[in-house]
């Protein structure tokens, strides 16, 4: 199949993953070799208690150390951060920021290869909330919470993107790098925060949709004061980009 | 001078409702002192602000109601992504994978 010289690699910021991560690996490697591509897989595990990096080593002795890295850190020390370190690590031209938790299925990855190619991107960003693209074992007041603060959000700053709180999405290193250098919110209004300056420093954004299932295995680590932290983080925005 | 795309969202949101209402302003309470509108333009001006905010409620109303109408439940991806882990499961238990 398409063969070209780019080099994908996938960070995957891991806490308490243990029962995900053999899973969303095994996805990886089958897409990747389905579709061609070169890639490798950065695992950023947080120093899970659960022996998520365990499973890690398993996983390099089965498809090599060239394919699976683990670079871990010492504690728990946040998601942007996470990203920032795998990326120092990452060989790749290209890098696919996903969660390990299952809610994002490798299969997209080839659809957003193929998407960055045809219109030459600087980003791909998936999206639940155009075309096909939707989300499996929402309640009816979560989808609410979650068009309406799209809404908002699309009234308010006019970002150019249809889903600005996914965080499955492609970038090329050095946009991802300079990205990186700018944001500082965190959380949500992190990825919100990326998408943002990406329009500001006129980066080209292109959109695959996605299905998003929620999480099977695990806990959920972001907790309940998820709307307030939202509206703030849209406000500082607002005010400030 | 500042160039209206790099002004902060903020900012944009500031001049425009400025703008939009200075206009109104001069025009309904006839700042400028010309002829005085016809009643009937007048009556429609002076509501003006209010027919537009409800109209851009009901549109919010509208369009976030129906986006949650048809927010796409992925039950297929779900069902899919459940075999597929069944798949994986025995694939890595076979190449030497302790759970
Ligand atoms: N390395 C690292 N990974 C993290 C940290 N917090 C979350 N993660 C990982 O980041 C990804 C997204 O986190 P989630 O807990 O799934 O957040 P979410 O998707 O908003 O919430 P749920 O899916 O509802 O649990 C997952 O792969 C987590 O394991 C962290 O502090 N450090
Ligand atoms: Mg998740």
């Amino acid at each position: 199949m398409a063969a070209s010289r780019d080099k994908y690699s996938v960070l995957l910021p891991t806490y308490n993953e243990r029962e995900n991560l053999p899973l969303i690996v095994w996805l990886l490697v089958r897409s990747f070799r389905e579709s061609g591509n070169d890639f490798e897989i950065i695992v950023i595990d947080d120093g899970s208690p659960d022996g998520t990096q365990e499973i890690a080593e398993q996983l390099i002795k089965i498809y090599g150390s060239d394919r699976i890295l683990l670079r871990p850190r010492a504690k728990k020390l946040g998601l942007g951060t996470a990203y920032i370190h795998g990326m120092k690590h990452a060989t790749g031209n290209f890098i696919i920021i996903m969660d390990a938790d299952l809610s994002h299925h490798p299969k997209f990855i080839p659809e957003f290869i193929r998407k960055q190619k045809e219109g030459n991107f600087d980003i791909v960003s998936g999206t639940r909330y155009k075309g096909n693209g939707g989300v499996h074992g929402w309640d009816v007041k979560r989808k609410l919470i979650s068009r309406g603060a799209n809404f908002l959000t699309q009234v308010l700053l006019r970002p150019g993107a249809s889903d600005l709180t996914g965080s499955f999405r492609l970038y090329r290193k050095e946009v991802l790098q300079k990205l990186m250098e700018k944001c500082v919110s965190k959380g949500y209004v992190f990825q919100m925060e990326m998408i943002v300056r990406a329009r500001q420093l006129e980066y080209s954004i292109g959109e695959v949709p996605i299905s998003f299932v929620d999480r099977v295995y695990g806990e959920s680590k972001l907790g309940g004061n998820e709307i307030v932290s939202f509206l703030k983080g849209l406000l500082t925005l607002f005010a400030t980009t | 001078m500042y160039r209206f795309d790099t002004m902060t969202k903020l900012l944009q949101w500031l001049f425009m409702l400025a703008l939009l209402g200075g206009t109104w302003a001069t025009l309904t309470l006839n700042l400028l002192g010309l002829d005085p509108l016809p009643p009937p333009v007048y009556q429609v001006l002076w509501l003006l602000p209010t027919y537009l905010l409800v109209t851009f409620g009901c549109y919010s109303l509208g369009t976030v109601g129906y986006r949650l109408a048809t927010f796409n439940d992925c039950e297929e991806a779900a069902r899919e992504l459940h075999a597929q882990i069944r798949e994986a499961r025995d694939d890595l238990a076979q190449r030497g994978m302790k759970f």
